[in-house]
């Protein structure tokens, strides 16, 4: 009989317990880790680790190269979220619009398009785009006249980390749009009929309707852009390998890979770690936080 | 059904008014949609005319170049990201179904704990991991193999994936399984038999953005692989540009051939694609 209610009560484990070894595993204990490796000094070649206790983040607090990077991490949240979130609904307000009914699958797909696109071959497309003699950009400047404009998109420190910032507008914001164009379609028609009567153009049932109705999926694509901003290593990893010229258009995640694989300086690279897990937890739980009040 | 009568159709059609709106519409589609054309246009180019002449077309279509670009080292990333795809994929749905079994169908007390564990793995990123991962994964000889990819992508894609499945499970009323339970079926035959094929839809959308993650993924693949033999397609480009120097017209049919597959998958199931997307999005 109890060896019944034994297994009656382990049966549940049985179910979940695959999930979370694996979770457990490689996903919790590695963030653990972490974080007794900030306080240590190692290679990633020899197993030899020497505790310096909180000299890491001392260093840290010195290092002006964080300070370039989170300024470029903010850069991209603050872009992505204009370009990406503000104008990718924009978008979406327009094509859903009854005006734009027939032409709106076109639209939809071909903005779409880039967000299935694998991003290192987004980022060798652009190198093409910006190639400092012949690439795509500065030659069409040259053909429409705007020549002065053109210059080495990737190669001048003062230009590279909004290049870089560019090219994720153009993979993600038909993702947003997309997101957008699922929330609209969720609104009621009564309401956009009810405010035509009352004789509201289609701009003040933009702000009195749609912005409204979509303000959650707006504060949930915000977060996301904000979070993936601050994650981001793949555009300026392959762009302007690693983050050049220099470090004008390094992120934190970047400047992480490069201390510990680069410089070879494996606990220093776990502290920036850290500060990358305290962005993200602090984020996370704002989602969290408004996830849970979406419910009720 | 539209009447051609009614006074609705003059507001469907784009009008006068449009007009500005329709020519910035315009403008974006030329920014997104050239880019685009320019590679398929080019993968078809010899590398001199990609080169000198960037804007035109091709004189004579070089299908060679996919042919080489195939023959030169894509085919190897191709299969390799199948297999840590297609891999990554049931793993995924095996653990998470389960998993999301066990957290629906339940009334454990432990259980919500569990709950709480998996949403936590949500807001972990792999960036955080990364450098006790790389440890983890060379101490355990993972590192270099198909595994040091599969299964951090299915600890990282487990968390979303579950609670997608959970909800969709608790939907399920709960006569089911009580009658199911009255013929003698075990928890593990009732998950089997009745939920998996129930949840087929919500299985194939998690799939899809499954799929999605592994065809895409680059920091890990390009972190815990060294050799080029276990390269996927995003991570093997980066060699297979250094490799090709200035030989564009392969490297461009490459590209090409990596973004098929998941421009195929979306064509094919667009619906499921874009809700999966968004569910992915507003849970995760």
């Amino acid at each position: 009989m109890t060896m019944k209610t034994l297994r009656k009560a382990s049966e549940p484990l049985l179910f979940v317990l695959p999930c979370l070894a694996i979770l457990g595993i490689f996903v919790y204990y590695p963030l653990v880790q972490n974080f007794i490796y900030s306080f240590f000094r190692f290679s990633a070649f020899s197993p030899e680790k020497i505790f310096v206790g909180v000299q890491n983040y001392a260093n840290l607090l010195k290092d002006t190269i964080v300070v370039t990077a989170l300024r470029n991490n903010l850069r991209y949240a603050i872009i992505s979220v204009l370009c990406q979130v503000c104008f990718g609904l924009v978008l979406a307000a327009i094509l859903e619009d009854r005006s734009f009914r027939r032409v709106s699958p076109l639209f939809r797909t071909m903005f779409f398009l880039p967000v299935l696109i694998s991003i290192s071959v987004i980022c060798l497309l652009f190198s093409f785009i910006y190639r400092p003699m012949d690439g795509l950009l500065n030659s069409f400047l040259q053909f429409i006249g705007l020549g002065s404009l053109a210059r080495p998109w990737l190669g001048s420190a003062k230009t590279a980390i909004f290049a870089t910032i560019a090219v994720s507008q153009w993979q993600s914001t038909g993702y947003v749009m997309m997101l957008f164009i699922v929330a609209i379609q969720k609104i009621p028609d009564e309401l956009y009929e009810a405010a035509e009567i009352d004789g509201a153009n289609k701009m003040q049932r933009f702000f009195v309707i749609t912005l409204p109705q979509v303000r959650e999926m707006f504060f949930v694509t915000s977060l996301i852009t904000v979070t993936g901003s601050f994650m981001v290593f793949n555009e300026p990893y392959i762009l302007t390998q690693g983050g050049g010229p220099g470090t004008s258009s390094i992120t934190i995640a970047v400047h992480m890979y490069q201390s510990g694989f680069f410089k070879d300086m494996m606990g220093y690279a776990s502290t920036i770690a850290v500060v990358i897990f305290l962005i993200s937890v602090f984020l996370g739980l704002i989602q969290l936080a408004t996830f849970r009040s979406g419910e009720d | 059904m539209r009447n051609a009568a009614s006074p609705r159709l003059r507001r469907d059609s784009i009008g006068f008014a449009q007009l500005p709106v329709l020519l910035i519409l315009l403008l974006g589609l030329a920014i997104i949609a050239y880019p685009l054309f320019w590679i398929c246009m080019s993968s078809l180019k010899t590398t001199q005319e990609i080169s000198i002449s960037m804007w035109s077309l091709p004189r004579i279509l070089q299908f060679q170049n996919y042919v080489d670009a195939w023959k030169m080292g894509i085919s190897g990333y191709f299969l390799n990201s199948l297999i840590v795809t297609v891999s990554t994929i049931i793993g995924v749905l095996l653990f998470a179904s389960l998993c999301a079994y066990g957290l629906s169908r339940f009334r454990t007390h432990w259980l919500k704990y569990a709950l709480i564990f998996v949403m936590g793995g949500m807001m972990l990123n792999p960036q955080v991991c990364l450098i006790p991962l790389y440890g983890l994964l060379t101490k355990l000889g993972l590192r270099n193999t198909y595994f040091a990819m599969i299964i951090p992508y299915i600890a990282f894609r487990l968390p979303l994936t579950t609670l997608l499945i959970r909800s969709f499970f608790l939907a399920v009323p709960k006569e089911i399984q009580e009658s199911a339970t009255l013929d003698g079926c075990t928890n593990l035959q009732i998950y089997a038999k009745l939920f998996v094929p129930m949840s087929r839809p919500i299985l194939s959308t998690a799939a899809i953005l499954t799929a999605y993650y592994a065809w895409n993924e680059f920091l890990f693949a390009i972190i815990f692989i060294d050799s080029n033999k276990y390269r996927t397609i995003p991570a093997g480009l980066m060699s297979f540009r250094d490799a090709l120097q200035v030989n564009w017209g392969p490297l461009i049919a490459g590209m090409v051939i990596a973004s098929l597959p998941l421009i195929l998958l979306f064509v094919m199931a667009q619906k499921q694609f874009i809700r999966g997307m968004t569910e992915g999005s507003v849970k995760g």
